[in-house]
């Protein structure tokens, strides 16, 4: 039988049982459909992250207390703003070097709260993390060094506190001690649901009086060049062991956390689509299943296809045809719908999400995959049967 | 002539469960080009396995059966379908046309196994209506035809391929006795234009008009006779 006539054939008997076929392409349509779309929020995230981490530039290096390794406790700092400048003087220029201090902190303003992340910061902060302001100014150096009351608003506090007015020079206070609005940021939007733009950036050692504290809770340092970014990281490492002998120290590079975060977002990828191809998985079990019915109600045809002249794999191709063909389509139709959820997901929610042609084709290819191997059973038993038995049946 | 069938001490036994029951026990029998042959026998007298055998549905577990002279106990399935469909054409009681498919494509569906494209398939069903008197039916389906209309069908689909043996199982049990004797009209025509046709009946009127009859009873035959 030529493999056209095979096509028509297979097409022409799930026609036959449209209800049926459609209900049973519904297991691998839904299967499909949770594959490319969950893989693609899972891709979207894992590029909006990367490309946040690679906004921060591939010369900057981070440095925070403890060993950064799988399994170890976040360690207590032990630096300080004298740590700072020792650090600074290692690196050659005090204005790549930033030091922050956090805490979570209730921001009031008249009647308005919101909860922010207070970040006691050097007046370089914006060169060192490329951030741009909005309105206003960012702190100086001596509002540093003198400890002035003075704050940078992320945009989501601001609007949160002032709405549309303009809260440059306006009194805010944070834990209960009164700051003066100078400057707001550009807005940032979110990441993993964490929102980036509720902060307020005061000078570090109002920060530090605050919060009753000396420490400085991480280094930033933009690097001069990218060749001597590892160089420069044991350097600095080693100047704050030599002067904290009993503490531990890391710096990492964007790279690094890439690194990290890829291969966290890549198995969480992995999981998701791994739980959407056990229903992909279940689907091809009703495929099975319904082929098997099928087999037994066209048992007579299967018998007098068989003794025109049909030979067992003619009748098996048309049987295992039929079940690739209904995965196929259910795959077709998977595709659109995981696509059409996915861009709604990326439209409507802050989660993004990416189509990518890699995920379409293995999509496709899986549920071809899943019709041929839930179709070989099938299709051998149809194959396989008795022609004067099959004729007799009623 | 090589003669188109011949079986010689041909026997079947079934295995139900492990009981062996036999259902033919060494039949001999010849049908050349052209004969006209009736199979009479009741229910259970192994007529039916004969025709199974006859027609290369069903392998012998005894004795030879040649097919178009070929002996059948070698060939695997596929070998034996190749077979029936270059050497014999099946009319059956209850016609076994395919419901939602057309006259035409039911005629055509041996074609289709013998990997004949689509356009001439049509072209020779369509020829071949015309010979059963069906030319004004060809788009019908199976379900707008009467029985005796569709039992035409079934000729016309058994001879589309041009076989050399046409196997008729009680090809009027279905039929009203006006609409059969039309039918075992058609199928006489057919045999004087030299297709050999083997009736299987329980119907003795039926049988009484093919030129050759065999009695069976008990997996045997037990008698012949020339009409």
């Amino acid at each position: 039988m030529r493999v056209a006539e095979a096509w028509r054939v297979a097409l022409d008997a799930l026609r036959a049982n449209r209800l049926r076929s459609v209900l049973t392409m519904l297991g691998v349509v839904i299967g499909v459909a949770a594959v490319v779309a969950l893989v693609g929020i899972g891709t979207g995230t894992k590029g909006q992250i990367e490309q946040q981490v690679e906004g921060l530039g591939s010369n900057l290096l981070l440095v925070v207390p403890g060993r950064l390794e799988a399994g170890s406790a976040p360690a207590a700092s032990t630096m300080t703003l004298d740590d700072v400048e020792a650090v600074a003087r290692v690196v050659g220029d005090r204005d790549r070097v930033a030091a922050t201090i956090a805490s979570g902190e209730t921001v009031r303003a008249g009647s308005r709260s919101a909860f922010a992340s207070m970040q006691g910061v050097l007046d370089n902060t914006p060169t060192v993390f490329v951030r741009r302001l909005d309105r206003g100014s960012y702190l100086t150096r001596t509002d540093v060094t003198t400890g002035r009351r003075v704050a940078v608003l992320g945009a989501g506090t601001a609007t949160t506190l002032f709405g549309d007015r303009d809260p440059i020079g306006r009194q805010i206070t944070i834990g209960g001690v009164r700051f003066r609005v100078i400057g707001t940021f550009e807005r940032l939007g979110q990441s993993l649901g964490v929102d980036r733009d509720s902060e307020v950036h005061v000078p570090v050692t109002a920060a530090q009086r605050l919060l009753g504290t000396e420490r400085i809770d991480g280094l930033a340092i933009r690097a001069p060049d990218r060749e001597r970014i590892n160089q420069l990281s044991t350097a600095v490492v080693d100047t704050l062991t030599e002067r904290h002998p009993d503490s531990d120290f890391s710096a990492v590079t964007q790279e690094q956390i890439l690194g990290v975060l890829g291969d966290i977002l890549g198995v969480l990828t992995g999981v998701l689509a791994a739980i959407a191809g056990i229903s992909l998985l279940v689907g091809g079990v009703g495929v099975s299943n319904i082929m098997l019915v099928s087999v037994r109600e066209r048992t007579r045809e299967i018998g007098l296809r068989k003794a025109v002249g049909a030979r067992p794999r003619d009748i098996g191709v048309q049987f295992l045809l039929e079940a690739v063909l209904l995965t196929t389509i259910g795959g077709v139709l998977g595709m659109a719908l995981g696509v059409t959820a996915a861009l709604l997901v990326d439209a409507l929610s802050p989660v993004p999400a990416a189509i990518t042609w890699w995920s379409l084709a293995l999509a496709f290819g899986v549920s071809a995959i899943v019709g041929i191997i839930f179709g070989v059973v099938p299709a051998q038993r149809a194959g396989r049967l008795d022609p004067v038995v099959a004729l007799r049946t009623e | 002539m090589t003669a188109a069938i011949v079986a010689t001490g041909v026997s079947r036994t079934y295995d139900l469960d492990g009981v062996s029951v036999p259902a033919l026990r060494g039949v001999s029998l010849t049908i050349e080009p052209g004969d006209y042959l009736a199979i009479v026998g009741t229910s259970g007298s192994g007529k039916s396995t004969l025709m199974h055998l006859l027609g290369g549905l069903d392998r012998p577990t005894g004795g030879t059966l040649l097919i178009g002279g070929r002996d059948v106990s070698g060939l695997t399935p596929g070998e034996m379908a190749k077979l029936r469909n270059e050497t014999i054409g099946f009319v059956f009681q209850s016609f076994h046309l395919l419901a939602r498919t057309t006259a035409r494509d039911n005629v055509a569906l041996p074609l289709v196994y013998r990997g004949i494209g689509r356009r001439e398939r049509r072209a020779r069903a369509t020829e071949m209506l015309g010979r059963v008197g069906l030319s004004h039916r060809v788009d019908h389906r199976p379900n707008q035809m009467s029985g005796g209309e569709q039992q035409r069908v079934a000729i016309a689909r058994a001879l589309v391929t041009g076989p050399s043996v046409l196997l008729a199982d009680e090809p009027t049990g279905n039929l009203d006795s006006a609409t059969g004797q039309s039918v075992l009209a058609l199928l006489e025509s057919l045999n004087a234009e030299g297709v050999a046709v083997v009736l299987v009946t329980h119907d003795r009127e039926v049988a009484a008009r093919a030129e050759h009859q065999i009695v069976m009873r008990d997996g045997l035959i037990v008698s012949e006779a020339d009409a």
